[in-house]
């Protein structure tokens, strides 16, 4: 069945690992939804989320094909358990006078914010997991959207599950 | 692009004979490191990015041969590497240098070679810059390579040489490119070579879980109709003694793929022969019926399965040993996996195995190899067939010399009428099938084995992708027989045009060519020929008893085709057995 699934990889800090990852996932013919790179907690290591969708079958693929890679320590299916994932967006949405109080009674209940403020739009910002800030640009668009930026999902397992392994 | 973790504490590093802590350049000590990992010979190509190294090589022990084309130097240090087992090494110089091994790069990661690829680049102030004969090689060979490298300090360079040749060689084995720029070659820097190599994140799973192999071992017990179908990763790790004490231990049949060949002597009472597209008979019908399929190192791959996974060897609970984990389940999920080096996994089963309820089996195996052997029926003008050339070529040398092919008919004919039996004998490009490799890996193997019989067998298309290599063959007075099987065509794609093409012919004809053997003599080769069969076993008695090099052109029936054959999307009891029905 196909699915999102959200994977970490620890790999080297090192220049080109994520041109490899992302290489040997157009090689295999993996779909990429998105990918995030930062620092890890160890010095010297990268930690990257791939969020992928497929079935259970391609994600035991990809996960033993990024062990073939000489750079990657580990690989952890986290969506297999209970995880923490965050996006960020920032959203330019077309503001007049009129509309801007409206805005703000959209944003409210998403706990976004309006970090830019310009004579025909608002910059706003928001934080959370991906179907929230699908929600708010849902709402948004009718206001008209000039651009939008979305980091792609970062992601951690709960610390429940931490305990378990 | 590149991989240059924390620099190696060098100095910690023993000091073995060789000058250590000695200031030399970084060429020099390149070629130190090579000599240090037991590398004899070297092929490759020289070109300004590497003239350092070149001018390191005119005073080294190494011994350097000097191909035609990097193609031909890449493959040879290929045919080396398939023969030995041991690392091929290929040196060639930045930008088109690098390009040309890139063919050479793809076959050898398809087949897991072991391979260690040095290319220069240009100085590190051009990188970026579209220099001069600049080319992103390790960009360009980051999807087939196992491992690459851009070297940016002199420093790095030992630790890298030494990772470098530990990664081709161990787990599954495969080609790995250190991209040198001109500057790290010319910077001087005291030498050390690391004792050992400490690769946190590369750890290859070489022994097997236990309690999967008792799974296995159970399994034999149970089954009725077993077989084991093995492959390249049967040859890789040297288990060939293993596979035959397991199998007759067992009393299991045995299939070999186009690369498992020469892993199981083709001579030996339980083997079965080749499964696939153009395979036995008996092997495929022992895959539509077997209850228990023990693969060994074999991939599945779609020239065996035809791409019909889902009906491939239906009845059978299948159990598949790999040393790579990614293999098992990649293209049909097993019963029981087992991740593991193919010689440690047998070592570890045969103590404790029991031989298996197959006698039955084993003789309706045996019924099937009669009923619906390979055969070619003679041609009616008494003209030569492409199959009697090898046979003739088994009945002459009994299974033991070694033999390249190339790519096409004359490949198949090879696998279906030679029974290979001497270990590593059989070299050919089978995952990606690539023309033009034959005859530069006999080279190779040549070079390795000096005193062997090595045969390169090729179509006259292919021949012609690497035929610059005559020169080398002249040159070493290497007494590699050069056959070729010239049906005036490109065989293959002729079959295919005929049967799924409705008989159009598109841009085969290859009438328009050299004449071999005088283009033997150009090279300073003895060159002969034959159209009868009369002829042939006469010329190739001569070319045996021939000392030095020998090209032999056996002119064959051009319009012979390779059966028995499963159309690609077909399942396996669609077999055609051949026209003469
Ligand atoms: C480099 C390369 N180019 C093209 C092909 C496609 N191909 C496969 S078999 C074949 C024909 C080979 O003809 P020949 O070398 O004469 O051998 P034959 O089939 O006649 O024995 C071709 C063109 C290939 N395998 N490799």
């Amino acid at each position: 069945m196909e699915q999102k699934h959200t994977i970490s990889v620890l790999v080297n800090d090192q220049p080109g690992v994520l041109t490899r990852v992302a290489n040997l996932m157009g090689q295999r013919g993996f779909n990429i939804d998105s990918i995030t790179v930062g620092q890890s907690e160890e010095k010297g290591l990268s930690r990257m989320i791939i969020v992928t969708s497929g079935d259970e079958a391609t994600v035991e693929q990809i996960v033993k094909q990024f062990h073939k890679l000489i750079d990657v320590l580990k690989v952890q299916q986290l969506s297999s358990g209970p995880m923490v994932a965050r996006e960020l967006a920032l959203i330019k949405v077309e503001a007049t006078a009129s509309t801007r109080a409206e805005l703000n009674l959209i944003i409210d209940p998403f706990r976004a914010s309006v970090v830019d403020v310009g004579p025909n739009s608002i910059v706003v910002q928001v934080t959370g997991d991906t179907q929230k800030i699908d929600a708010l640009i849902e709402l948004l668009t009718p206001y008209g959207i000039k651009e939008l930026s979305r980091t792609g999902v970062t992601a951690i397992s709960r610390s429940a599950s931490l305990v378990k392994a | 692009m590149s991989t240059d973790t924390a620099m190696v504490e060098n100095k910690k590093a023993s000091m073995p004979a060789m000058g250590m802590g000695e200031v030399v350049t970084g060429s020099e000590m390149l070629l130190r490191c090579l000599l240090l990992e037991g590398v004899e010979h070297v092929f490759g190509y020289p070109g300004g990015a590497v003239l350092p190294i070149y001018d390191s090589l005119y005073s080294s022990q190494l011994k350097h041969v000097l191909t035609r084309h990097e193609q031909g130097a890449i493959h040879a240090a290929d045919g080396y590497a398939r023969a030995t087992g041991k690392p091929g090494v290929v040196i060639a110089t930045s930008g088109p240098g690098a390009t040309n091994l890139v063919t050479g790069i793809a076959t050898a990661q398809m087949d897991s070679v072991p391979l260690v690829c040095i290319t220069g680049n240009v100085a590190q102030s051009l990188i970026g810059t579209d220099a001069f004969q600049e080319a992103n090689i390790t960009g360009i060979t980051l999807p087939i390579t196992k491992h690459n490298y851009f070297v940016r300090n002199i420093e790095d360079l030992p630790r890298i040489i030494k990772e470098a040749f530990h990664i081709a060689t161990t787990g599954r084995p495969g080609p790995v490119l250190i991209d040198i720029p001109k500057d790290v070659n010319t910077a001087k820097a005291p030498f050390y070579y690391p004792e050992s190599v400490k690769l946190r994140t590369y750890n290859p799973t070489v022994k097997p879980n236990y309690m999967q192999v008792d799974k296995m071992l159970k399994a034999i017990a149970k089954a009725k109709k077993p077989v084991i179908v093995t492959g390249g990763g049967t040859v890789t790790a040297g288990a060939e003694q293993e596979l035959i004490e397991f199998a007759e231990k067992t009393n299991i049949p045995v299939i070999t793929t186009l690369m498992g060949l020469a892993g199981f002597p083709g001579t030996h009472e339980l083997c079965i022969g080749m499964p696939g597209m153009h395979g036995c008979y008996a092997a495929n019908q022992a895959l539509l019926n077997t209850d228990l399929l023990i693969n060994i190192g074999a991939r599945f791959d779609d020239r065996i399965t035809m791409g019909r996974t889902k009906e491939f060897a239906q009845n059978a609970k299948i159990v598949h040993i790999d040393i790579d984990p990614a293999e098992i389940g990649k293209n049909i999920n097993p019963y029981i996996p087992i991740v593991g080096d193919a010689k440690t996994v047998l070592a570890t089963a045969i103590p404790k195995v029991q031989r298996a309820d197959s006698d039955e089996w084993v003789a309706q195996v045996k019924a099937w190899n009669q009923e619906q052997p390979y055969r070619y029926s003679k041609s009616p003008e008494g003209r030569l067939k492409p199959q009697r050339v090898v046979e003739m070529i088994y009945e002459t040398t009994a299974g033991n010399a070694i033999v390249t092919t190339d790519v096409g008919q004359h490949q198949m004919w090879v696998a279906q009428y030679y029974k290979f039996s001497a270990v590593r004998s059989f070299l050919s490009s089978g995952g990606l099938g690539t023309m033009g490799f034959g005859f530069p890996a006999a080279i190779g193997a040549q070079f390795a084995y000096p005193d062997r019989l090595v045969i390169s067998v090729s179509g006259d298309g292919g021949f012609q992708m690497n035929l610059q290599e005559l020169a080398i063959a002249a040159a070493h007075n290497l007494p590699v027989k050069i056959v070729i099987l010239n049906n005036n065509c490109l065989g293959m794609v002729r079959q295919w045009q005929e049967l799924f093409y409705d008989n159009r012919y598109s841009h085969i004809d290859l009438t328009e060519s050299v004449d071999f053997v005088k283009l033997a003599e150009a090279y300073g080769i003895k060159g002969l020929r034959a159209s009868t069969e009369e002829q042939a076993e006469n010329v190739w008695r001569e070319a045996l008893n021939t000392n030095g090099p020998v090209l032999v052109e056996f002119k064959v029936e051009p319009g012979e085709n390779v059966f028995p054959m499963v159309a690609a999307g077909n399942t396996l009891d669609q077999m055609v057995l051949g026209d003469e029905e």
